[in-house]
Formats: structure tokens, sequence, C-alpha cells
């Protein structure tokens, strides 16, 4: 893998955007999350590192509440967006995930035509009156995916025809075609080779102008590379959370010592 | 929250125009989801309880008691009490005995404004028989007067069920109003009651003129040997089928032709299989119509697919590794598959086995054709020459029943299926039953 | 002889072999089993087996060939008539079954039985006396050829025995002499084994060909008596057991088909609904409780739905809706066969569609339900046509279903062959008629019983194109997500 140095990793905005109080995360009787207490910021990109089963996917899966779809899983504390708390009853799900927005670790395009693939978000939530604003929504979508070049003169061929990289290239235009606020990566690169790896985050990269993204990686190089901020999960607990350069280079904690240095993991 | 009225149209906390329509679609789809249940069960609910509001009371029958003379002079002048001679008093010199039995005691009991023949018939035509029977059998009852039961004719029976009333009787030629009150009368003095009948269970079909005696002990008696015969037949034949196809059969055209015609005939009306067995059994190999022998083929041929189907699935299920285990001891693979993969997975082919009986057991449309809708009163002989003689069977008896004009036979019909319900749930518990007990996760 | 003693006999040389082969094979490993190649047991199932096989192939062959000779040589006997010959010679099998029956009775000795003296009405009044009753007296002729028949099968049932004995006798003797202890017998046995399990297995296989080939066999008599463009184009249905009747198919398919799809239009969207709601959005409980009570409903034999449909449902749309509203009188209509076949076929399509939702990816549903989709808006433009194929064969095989059931139209669509709109009118079916034309007394070579055969091969044609088409689209559709 190319071990290339992105530019200007320096935190650009310190508004936060996400905030997360004491959560707690039970799958029955399981405590998978353990008083967890986050500030996810505004134009940046966060990484969650830790080993497997850490719950760091888990915690990710809570901030756009796809863990409702699991009967037995239930959240304690509070997690706000822009200071309303998402948990709250009055919150509508539907309406917080347009606003957060997920791409998760195997590409799963719909069995539909790129187009249609790209345009889903965007009829669901009624954001396009006309076909032509439909089209820019879709064309602009896949440009800041980095894909449209590729795919401009197949827009109806199906989106289970492309390449793996092609494939989640196409489902992080999916989510952004919904302008989120904030977009959640759930391991986009674990199905990938390491030549489309390096073009999503090249993405995710360029992405941080419009969105807070939040992605969950096993690759310590990838955090590295991409991310400006990073929280280290160990068992359940965060152990540790700060810029990326410092984690990596000066780790406060012995535990992510261990982890960066290969001795947990 | 008091959010400042720019971000309403973007807070999370206020659902949009847009959002309320989403949800109440999302309602609405969910409504219509759980009201297909509904209709489901309650189509279920209904089936149920209309075959059972039909035919609880089939198991049970009024009876009347009766004190019956038995003249010498009519039924053995000879005075020998030979049966053989006795034989010779027909039903015809018996019916009229009940009938003035049955009178006296109505005039006891002071119902007189009824007329003889109107007497005669609110007793079973069945009843005749029955006291003709009991009196070959016991010759020395000749002279005496005997109290004896008989079965009420299926109109007065009905009444006591519901089924007939006063007013229906005005314009029933079968019934008189008169009889009704009769019936009453013997009902308050102790001589007429509605009880358990066992000759439902045990008793043969009856002609279109008796429902009241009608029973369906042929008619189990032919589902039962029908049953042994796909068990002995389906069982080995499924089981070794299976075996072949998941245990040895090379990939070629001959086990792809197989593999298509087992998925094709499991969904191969029922109806074809008659027909096969009509042309190939009866027409062809000349084997006698309405032989349970030929129903079970048939029902074989039927259930094939099911065991086959089910046997697979279950010799899937036992892991590689147990075979390997014994070819690695140095078995052969027949060895292998008998000794080890087979008990393993035996269970599994009960259970499918079992099920595979219980949909044979209720299959009639094949049964029709081979002609098990004859009109049997003789019980067959025992397995194995029973095999090869007429009889009928408990879902073609229903539908006999159901042709026949008299109401009563729906209550039958309905009391039927309620056994052979009854049968299909003691099977279907027994399989789900082995299933618990024995199921293995590896 | 009969079978039954020649099967005892030739099971006892069997069992006579199986202790033979093994005594034998301990024999030649001078009383130490290590050195044979295969265990005891194998060499006495080898012999066994020899004694057994070769037997019942000869029994086999015996009982499918010598009454075919018989038949071709007794009614060369008889005075040739095209068209009679098959009736001739029943009336020469029945007289000779019913000499044989008063033999066995003692009415007659068996001396007398071969040369029987006396008039026709004497010889009509003795088989009458053994329950064989004949149309009228039978002519010398006749008579002859009945005597011929009990003599050459009595023959032939000496030869049988014998034939069969020998074979097996044969076959024993030789199995042991090739028994020693480097003979492979483990092997030999199993092969043989191998052999009855591909027998089993083929057994699928010759049972479609029978179908086929019977319904194919008296399709073609049908067709030689009545024109095929008739049958297939003809719109009249009125069977005539005196001649000249029409039998064309159009007014049966036309029931067939109109009861269907009513039956679908009720069974589809609730089956597909409830496996939406079961799969979907049902929690453990409701699923736990509601899946096996709706696919009892599949449990329930079809005679229980005819009585359901001639019952309750016939009556109630009747005094409900036909009557008030002018559509007919019928309680036996096209509406109630397809009321009641839609009820038995909900958890066909509700289990199939159940199987075939699971089957798409979970992943499909998160990436749907992470873009801010609601549940239903996930169903219906993600799972839904993610799904479609496969429900489209679940449609296809309820169809299929719903077109070879028998019972419940028998029951509740009537009798009348119509081609009409009104659902509220009886109408009949394909499977009603083939079991109209088969029930009662059948005359199996004139056209309105032949007719039957003929319906029987559309219907199993037309179900077998849906069947096929059903599972290979299923099967694709599984392939596409595994």
């Amino acid at each position: 893998m190319k071990d290339i140095q992105l530019e200007n990793r320096a935190v650009t905005d310190e508004k936060t955007k996400i905030a997360a109080n004491n959560v707690n995360v039970y799958y029955g009787d399981t405590r998978a999350i353990k008083d967890v207490n986050i500030d996810i910021k505004s134009r940046t990109v966060t990484a969650f590192i830790g080993p497997s089963g850490c719950g760091k996917s888990t915690f990710l899966r809570c901030l756009n509440r796809m863990n409702d779809t699991i009967d037995s899983c239930r959240v304690e504390g509070r997690i706000l967006l822009d200071n309303e708390d998402i948990y709250d009853t009055k919150v509508d799900p539907v309406q917080l995930r347009a606003k957060v927005g997920m791409v998760f670790q195997k590409p799963n395009p719909f069995p539909k035509s790129i187009y249609d693939n790209v345009a889903y978000g965007p009829r669901i939530h009624g954001l396009a009156s006309k076909k032509a604003d439909l089209d820019g929504i879709v064309e602009d979508s896949l440009r800041k995916a980095a894909l449209w070049d590729e795919v401009k003169d197949r827009l109806q061929a199906p989106g289970t025809g492309l390449s793996g990289g092609q494939q989640q290239r196409l489902c992080i235009a999916r989510a952004i075609a919904t302008s989120p606020e904030v977009l959640l990566m759930d391991e986009p690169c674990s199905a990938l080779d390491p030549i489309a790896t390096a073009q999503v985050e090249e993405l995710i990269d360029g992405l941080r102008t419009n969105f807070s993204v939040v992605i969950v990686t096993h690759s310590m190089q990838q955090a590295a590379r991409v991310s400006q901020q990073t929280a280290f999960f160990h068992l359940g607990n965060l152990v540790e959370l700060g810029d990326t350069d410092h984690v990596f280079t000066n780790p406060t904690d012995p535990r992510t010592e261990s982890y960066i240095t290969g001795r947990i993991g | 929250m008091t959010a400042p009225s720019t971000a309403a149209s973007t807070s999370i906390m206020v659902a949009d125009a847009r959002t309320l329509k989403r949800n109440a679609a999302e309602k609405r789809f969910r409504a219509y989801g759980l009201a297909a249940i509904f209709a489901g069960l309650l189509a279920l609910v209904l089936l149920v309880g209309s075959i059972l509001n039909n035919g609880a009371s089939a198991f049970k029958q009024t009876f009347i008691q009766i004190d019956v003379t038995l003249p010498e002079s009519k039924l053995d002048k000879s005075g020998v009490r030979d049966p053989e001679v006795m034989k010779k008093a027909t039903t015809v010199t018996y019916a009229p005995l009940l009938r003035d039995g049955l009178m006296a005691k109505l005039d006891e009991l002071g119902v007189t404004d009824i007329e003889k023949k109107e007497v005669g018939n609110m007793i079973s035509k069945e009843a005749a028989a029955q006291l003709r029977n009991h009196v070959l059998a016991n010759p020395n009852l000749i002279g005496q007067t005997i109290p004896f039961e008989v079965l009420a004719n299926g109109r007065i029976d009905g009444f006591f069920k519901g089924r007939v009333d006063f007013a229906s009787a005005e314009l029933d030629k079968n019934v008189s109003p008169a009889q009704l009150n009769a019936a009453l009368a013997l009902e308050d003095a102790g001589s007429l009651e509605t009880r358990f009948n066992l000759g439902f269970l045990t008793a043969p079909d009856a002609s279109d003129q008796r429902p009241e005696a009608a029973g369906l002990g042929v008619a189990i008696l032919g589902s039962l040997y029908m049953m042994g015969v796909v068990l002995l037949l389906a069982l080995p034949i499924g089981v070794t089928a299976s075996i072949y196809l998941e245990e040895f059969a090379p990939t070629n055209r001959w086990t792809d032709l197989i593999e298509v015609n087992i998925s094709n005939l499991a969904a191969v009306p029922s109806i074809v299989f008659g027909i096969l067995g009509l042309a190939i059994f009866i027409n062809f190999a000349g084997l006698p119509q309405s032989a349970p022998i030929v129903g079970g083929l048939v029902l074989t041929l039927m259930t094939l697919p099911t065991i086959i189907i089910a046997t697979r699935a279950s010799l899937k299920s036992v892991p590689p590794s147990i075979r390997d285990a014994a070819l690695g001891v140095g078995a052969s693979k027949m060895q292998a598959v008998f000794h080890h993969v087979l008990p393993l997975a035996a269970p599994g082919i009960l259970t499918g086995t079992i099920i595979g009986l219980a949909q044979a057991l209720g299959e009639t449309a094949p049964l029709l054709l081979i002609g098990m809708v004859a009109f049997v009163r003789e019980y067959p002989a025992g397995p194995p020459e029973g095999l090869f003689d007429p009889a009928t069977a408990l879902p073609v008896q229903i539908y006999n029943w159901t042709q026949r004009a008299d109401p009563a036979f729906v209550e039958r019909a309905s009391g039927a299926i309620i056994i052979l319900l009854l049968f299909l749930i003691v099977m279907n518990a027994i399989a789900v039953m082995l299933r618990r007990r024995f199921e293995r996760r590896w | 002889m009969s079978v039954l003693w020649i099967f005892i006999a030739v099971l006892g040389l069997s069992l006579v072999g199986f202790f033979a082969g093994r005594t034998r094979a301990i024999a030649s490993g001078g009383g130490d089993i290590r050195v044979l190649h295969s265990l005891p047991k194998h060499y006495g199932a080898f012999v066994s087996t020899a004694a057994l096989l070769p037997a019942v192939i000869v029994l086999a062959l015996w009982s499918v060939l010598s009454p075919a000779m018989i038949n071709s040589s007794v009614a060369s006997l008889l005075p040739t008539s095209e068209t009679s010959a098959d009736l001739a010679l029943n009336d020469v099998k029945r007289i000779a079954n019913g000499l044989d029956q008063a033999v066995a009775q003692g009415r007659i000795s068996k001396d007398a039985s071969y040369n029987f003296e006396g008039t026709p009405e004497e010889i009509a009044k003795q088989l009458g006396a053994v329950g064989i009753a004949l149309g009228s007296a039978p002519d010398t002729a006749t008579m002859d050829a009945a005597e011929s028949y009990r003599a050459k099968a009595e023959k032939s049932r000496f030869w049988r025995g014998v034939a069969v004995l020998a074979a097996s006798v044969f076959a024993l003797l030789l199995a042991l002499r090739v028994t020693d202890k480097e003979f492979r017998a483990r092997n030999t046995v199993e092969r043989v084994v191998k052999g009855l399990l591909i027998l089993s297995a083929s057994i699928a296989v010759f049972t479609t060909i029978g179908i086929v080939a019977s319904m194919l066999f008296e399709s073609r008599n049908f067709f030689a008596q009545y024109p095929a463009l008739q049958f297939f184009f003809g719109t009249n249905w009125a069977p005539n057991f005196r001649g000249g009747s029409d039998l064309g198919i159009l007014p049966l398919l036309w029931g067939t088909l109109y009861i269907s799809f009513i039956a679908l239009i009720f069974a589809v969207p609730i089956g597909l609904f409830a496996a939406i709601y079961m799969s979907e959005y049902a929690g453990p409980k409701l699923r736990a409780v509601a899946k096996p009570m709706i696919e009892v409903l599949a449990g329930i034999p079809t005679i229980v739905y005819g009585l359901f449909a001639l019952v309750t449902v016939g009556p109630l749309l009747r005094d409900y809706f036909a009557q008030p509203l002018g559509f007919g009188e019928s309680a036996s209509s096209v509406m109630t066969a397809g009321i009641v076949m839609g009820i038995m076929l909900i958890p066909f399509v509700s289990s199939l569609s159940d199987d075939i939702l699971n089957a798409v990816p979970q992943t499909m549903r998160d990436a749907s339900l992470g873009l801010g989709a609601t549940q239903s808006e996930t169903i219906k433009q993600v799972v839904l046509p993610a799904a479609l194929p496969g429900i489209v064969g679940a449609v296809l095989l309820a169809a299929s279903r719903a077109i070879g059931e028998t019972m419940i139209v028998v029951m509740g669509a009537g009798a009348a062959a119509k081609l009409s709109l009104n659902p509220f009118e009886a109408m009949t079916t394909v499977t009603v008629k083939i079991v109209s034309q088969l029930t009662g007394d059948t005359d199996f070579a004139s056209p309105e019983t032949l007719v039957a055969f003929a319906l029987g091969l559309t219907l199993f044609a037309f179900t077998l194109c849906l069947n096929v088409l059903a599972l290979y689209i299923v099967r694709k559709y599984r392939e596409q997500y595994e």
C-alpha cells in the first residue's frame, strides 16, 4: 500500500457536531459500550480504531440509530446532534438518518441502475421536484464520489455490475446525495483491494470540506492517513481520544500504545 | 426544545409535512401486513370453527328404549330355535315388532294422535336388522319381551340436535310434528336419550335412508391399510433413493434426470397420480378396484418425493467429518453410510416420513379415480388378503357422504373430518416431538 | 404353486444360502476369520443374495410375459371381430375365473371343470352361484377358449414355480462355488446394494414415464375416435354416453383459469403481506405464534376445504351476495371455489415468500434505512424489487397448485361447463371432469371415458410447464444471493 501522506491534516473547525454523554449500549444483558463520552467535530474526519469486538462499530451505529433495527439492542445516555437528543421520543429516526448518512463495510448497491441507486435518497426525501434537479444531484454526487467519469456513459447499467471499488464509491455517492451533515463509514475499505482503497481514502479526505465524517477502521495506517481525530476503543471503553498525530505518536494510555505497537489486536 | 424558527426545518425534533406523510404511509403499510396475518388466522378459525360446529354432534346419537315382544308365531314357527331356519324371518318381520313396542310405550305415555306408520318411521330402518341379528345370536329370547335399544330415525335425531324443528317438520315429508311430540314425550319419560355413539367410529357405512346408522369403521380400517402399505414401501424406497442421491450419485445426466423428476413429481397435481393408478395398476396390472393395495401404491408414489426431500435434508445435515472418520478407520463408503450417517439422520427421516404419511392420509382425489368412492359395507379381511378386498378411506368416505341427499350426512361428514384432523394432529405432534427430542445442532 | 409359496421357498433357500456361504467361507480360512477378505456375514449375504435376486427376476419376468402369451394364444381361438376382441377375452377370463372359484368352493370337481358338460344356461347359473354374473349365456367358442385358458394358466403356474426355484438353486450353488477366502464378498454385495439404491432412486423417473406413457397411450385412443382440433378448440362440453358428444376443452379450461385467478387474487396479496409482516416487522413472539398457525392451513387436507366450501362459504355467498344482488342462485360458484382455494394457497404463498424475503441480504435493508428510508419504503423500493423473481416463482407454483386442485372445485365449483364471466355462476374445471368421467360406470372404449386421459395429459403438460418455469426462476434467484 502506498504510504501517502495527505496534506492539511489540522482540524479546521472546532464546532461540535455530535456530543455523546455517558452512552451505554446493551445487547440483551451484555454491555457492549461502557460510559462513552465523545465529541465529534464538524468538517473533520474522526477515526474509531480498536481491536475486533471492541464496540467501535456498535457505537457508530448508535449515531444514526441503526441499532433500532436490532430487537435486543438498548441504548442509554444522551447523544446530541446539534444539541438535540437523537434518542428523544419525538425524534423520527427517518429524519435523523437523512442528516446522518451511513456507508457500510461491504459495498451494498441496490439491484437497480447506477442512476436509481444515487437518486434513491433524494427521491424518498423529496429533494428534487424536477427531473433536471434530480439529474443535477446525481451528477454532483457521483462527481464528489469521484465516480462520474467512470460511469457517466452507463448510468442506466445495474449498480451491481461495477467493480468492488466502484461499488463502494457508488454507495458513498448514494449516501452523500441526500446532503447529510454527518457521514458514518463502517470499515468502508475492508472489502476493497489496495488501489480501490487508495481511491476511497482520497475521496474521504475530500468529503471533509462538506461533511463531518466518522470512519471505523481496522487499519491504523488508514486512520493515520485520513483522519484528524482518532478515538481508540477497547472492550467497550473509549480509551483515548485526541488529534490523530498525537494519538499515534504520543499515546497517553498504555493500552493505546500496546495496540498501536501491535501487542493487542 | 425551543429552536429558532430558521432551524425548525432542519431540527430532527419536529417532523416536517413530508415526514408526517411518509410516516402515515408506513403505518398504513404495517396495518396491511397485520390485516393479512389476521385474515389468514381468521380463515383458519372460520374453517375449524365451521367444521367443529357442524360435526361435533355427529359423535352423539339419539337412542330409543323399546320393550319388544318376540312372538314365536312370527319368528320361529318350527319351535326348534335353529338359527338356519330362523333366518327365514327377514327384517320385514322384525320391523313391525319394534313399531308395536314403541306404540305400546306411547300409549302408556298418553300420546295417541299419531299414526301407526309414523311411529314405525321414528325408528331407524337399521334397527330391524340389529334386532334380527340379536335374536339370531340368542334364539332363546323368543317368546319373551326384551328391552331393546334402537337408533332413532335421522330426522328425530336431527330434532334433538337442532337441525329439525316443528316449522320444518310441517314441510318435510320425512317427519311430522306428531312424531316430534311423541319424541318429546319419550324423552320426558326417559326412554329416549341423545348420547355418545361409538357406532360412528366402528360401524360400516349405511345407505341413503339411514344416516343415523352410518359409521367410519370400514373407512378407518381402509385408511390404516393404505398407510401400512405406504409406510412399508415409501420409507425403504425413499431412504435408499435419498442415500443414493446424497451419498453415491455421480454428477451425470441420469442423476440430473432423477433430481428434476423428483422436484417435479412433488408438484404434479394429485389427480394425475390417480390417473396413473387407474391406467397402470388397475387396467394394466389387473389389480382389483377399490382395494387398499392400489390406494397404497398410488399414495406411495405421491409421498415418495416428500420423504426423499426430507431424508436428503437430514442426510445433508450430518457433517462430512463423520463420514471422514469412518472412512479413515478403513470402512467402505457403504459401511460409513449405513453404520454412521444413516443412524444419525434417522430422527429427521422419521419426521419427514410421518409428515409424508399425514399428507397421504388426507389425500382424496386420486382415490376417487381408483374406485375407492364405492359403497362398501363389508369390513376388509385381515392383511395381507384384506389389502385386496374392497374398502374405502376416511377422506373418500367424507366426500361420499357430502354427495348424499340427506342433510344428516353433512353432520357425519363434518364429524368424520374431526376424526381425520385428530389423526393428523397426533401424527404432526409426534413429528414435532421427535424433532424437538432428537434434533442435533452440529 | 402360488406366488406366496414360491416366495417363501425362495426366502428359505436364501436363508440356507446365508449360513452355507458363511460356513464355507470360514472353513476356507481354516476357521480363522482374519484371513478372509471380508467378514463372514458378507459371504453369507453374497450367497443369500445370489439365491434371491435371479429368482425374483425370473418371477417378475414370468409374471409379465406369461399372461400376455396366454392372452394372445387364447384370443386366436375366438371368432375374430376387431371391435369386441377385448370384451370377448374379458368374458373368457371371467368364466375361467368363475370355474376356478367354483372348484375352490367345492361346487364342481376339478375334472368336471375341465370338461364342462351342460347347456350354456347351466354354466351361467353355476357361475352366478359363485358370484360371477355373465351378461349372456356363453357360446361354445367362449367356453372352449375358457377351458384352454385355464389349462394354459395352470401349466404356466406350474412351470413358473419350477423355473424360479431352479434359478434360485442354480445361482446359490454357483455362488457357493466361488466363495473362498480370497473372494471379495463385501465388494460384490456392496455393488448389488448400490444397484438396488440406483433402482430406488430411479423410481421417480419410472413414475414420470408411467404417468406420461399411460396418459399418452389412452389419449391416442381418444384422438383416434375424436378429432383433436375439436377437443382443443371446441367451445361446447356435452358428453353423452349414447354417442354424439361434444367434448371441447375450452369451457373447462376457462373455468379452471377463472377459479385459479380468483384464488390467486385472494391468496397472493394476503400471503405476500403476511410474509412481509412476518419477516420484516413481527417480533419473535408474534412470529412464533402466527407463522405456525398460518402453516396449519397448509396441513389441512383439501377435502376439508371442499366441505367448508360446500356447507359454509357457498351458502353464505349465495344468501348474502349472489341472490340479493341478482347474480345467481347457485351455492357452488367460481367465487366459492376461488375464495376457498385462495385460503388454501395463503400459507403456500406466505411461506415461500417468507423464505424468499429472508434470502434478500440484510445489507440491502441497512443501506436503505441508513439513507433515511422508512421501513415500508425500504420494503417497497428495495426488498420487493430484489425479491421479485423469487416471488414470481412462488406465485407460479401457487398457480400450478390451483390449476391442479381437485376436491375444492369438485365440491365448490359445480358441474356445468360454461363460458361465462359471472363469478357467481357455477362453472367446472378440467379436474372436476376428470373425476366425473372416470368414476362410476366407465367403458374404456368410449371417447366419453377416454377424454379424461386427454384432459389429464393437458393438465399435466400445463402444470409441468408452470412448475419447471417456477423452479427455474426460484433456483436462479437463490443462486444470485448465495
